[in-house]
């Protein structure tokens, strides 16, 4: 056991070494540690806001799904309203356009009864003399008759 | 062939240079060449790590360096209240450099000896154990003094610390009481500091030469056991040793 320059060399290396870790070891390695335990903490953050955004978008679906049944019942009622008031509409105006046939047609038949009156009235005359021409043996002169026949024809 | 006496005399004395003076000034070569090979290994192996760390995707040995980085920092940050920039690192250095020169115990005892003579050189000596010298542990630990005694002033000033000295802990009217108390308190601490790891290496390395005294065929039933158990010794030996340089350190600081 002997005590010697030995124990200055010794503390010369030792003052280096912490020299050396001090400078160029402990720094660089506390440095990325830190790093990494702040993106670590960081990741996690994220993680935490994502899993709530999540649940805030889910939450909004519902809300919004809801909102969109409502408005479908809401379409669908009112699209049934909008058709019954059509077919109320149509069974109106249907009314209203056969009751104008029919009346269109009764007029319709007043005239062609007229008319067919009317040419009755002119064959008549004609039908009359003709019978009575059968009748008298085209003894009958007509000039002497025609006024008799034209008053006869008026009477009609 | 050597007699027993000679072997473990050969196997327990240093390479001593002294080239430039005997006595004080020679130099252990063996000491002194080993702890800086030691070092180097360390400051290399913890600086390309450094270099190279990545904060995503770490390697294995990245991941084992890291291991230790963070044992040492929480060693430190429970026990070591007061900020530094020093005080981690060279706990880091400690702990590292220590257990490095303790693990040179594991090596065969006759290993270097055995090259040495191979060599045609008998009688040159290689002591292999760093730690097991005690210039070695007082180097350290003497500068570890220095290092509380500077960090007492720092904190308390250089009139603070000498109040202190003589004030603590039983007042000033038993001032020289409390002097020889806190003289006795402060040099103890690199004495046992130094002596605790010397002794322990020492004892470990005379056991490992005292087990290879015995015949070869069963060298093994004593030194495997004790090979294993001083596996946990040398771990045990360069943490105690740092964190008591980290207690020390953290009592320099604080108000008696």
């Amino acid at each position: 056991m002997n005590i010697n320059a030995t124990l200055l060399g010794q503390a010369i290396t030792f003052a280096l070494l912490v020299w050396f870790t001090m400078k160029f070891v402990w720094p660089p390695l506390t440095k990325m540690l830190d790093e990494r335990a702040a993106k670590i903490a960081d990741g996690l953050a994220a993680a935490e806001k994502g899993k709530q955004e999540l649940m805030d978008a889910e939450a909004r679906v519902a809300q919004e799904l809801k909102s969109v049944q409502n408005r479908a019942v809401e379409i669908i009622n009112n699209a049934e309203k909008r058709a019954n008031q059509l077919i109320d509409e149509a069974k109106d105006r249907a009314v209203v356009e056969s009751n104008k046939i029919i009346a269109d047609a009764k007029a319709r038949i007043e005239q062609e009864f007229v008319k067919a009156k009317e040419q009755l009235r002119s064959q008549v005359a004609t039908l009359a003399v003709k019978g009575a021409e059968q009748i008298l043996k085209a003894e009958v002169d007509i000039k002497r008759h025609e006024q008799m026949l034209n008053t006869l024809k008026a009477e009609f | 062939m050597l007699t027993t006496t000679e072997y473990i005399v050969h196997h327990l004395t240093h390479n001593n240079y002294s080239g430039v003076s005997d006595g004080v000034w020679s130099l252990h070569a063996d000491t002194f060449t080993v702890s800086l090979i030691l070092g180097f290994i360390f400051l290399s192996v913890f600086a390309i790590v450094a270099k190279r760390a990545k904060v995503e995707n770490p390697g294995k040995f990245q991941l084992f360096i890291e291991l230790i980085l963070e044992m040492v920092q929480t060693q430190v940050t429970d026990i070591y209240h007061g900020k530094s920039r020093m005080i981690a690192p060279l706990s880091l250095t400690i702990f590292c450099w220590v257990f490095l020169m303790n693990l040179m115990d594991l090596l065969p005892v006759d290993l270097i000896s055995f090259i040495n003579i191979s060599r045609g050189s008998p009688e040159s000596h290689w002591r292999m154990v760093p730690s097991a010298d005690i210039n070695a542990t007082f180097a350290m630990s003497i500068s570890i003094f220095l290092l509380i005694i500077f960090y007492s002033i720092k904190a308390k000033g250089l009139f603070g610390w000498i109040k202190e000295l003589f004030v603590a802990p039983f007042g000033a009217k038993l001032a020289p009481i409390n002097f020889v108390f806190q003289m006795i308190e402060l040099l103890s601490k690199p004495i046992s500091l130094a002596l605790r790891l010397f002794g322990n290496m020492y004892a470990g390395e005379l056991i490992f030469i005292l087990i290879a005294l015995l015949p070869w065929g069963v060298q093994w039933i004593l030194g495997t056991p004790w090979a294993i158990f001083h596996i946990l010794i040398i771990i045990l030996q360069a943490f105690v040793f740092m964190v008591l340089t980290i207690v020390y350190l953290s009592l320099a600081i604080e108000e008696h």
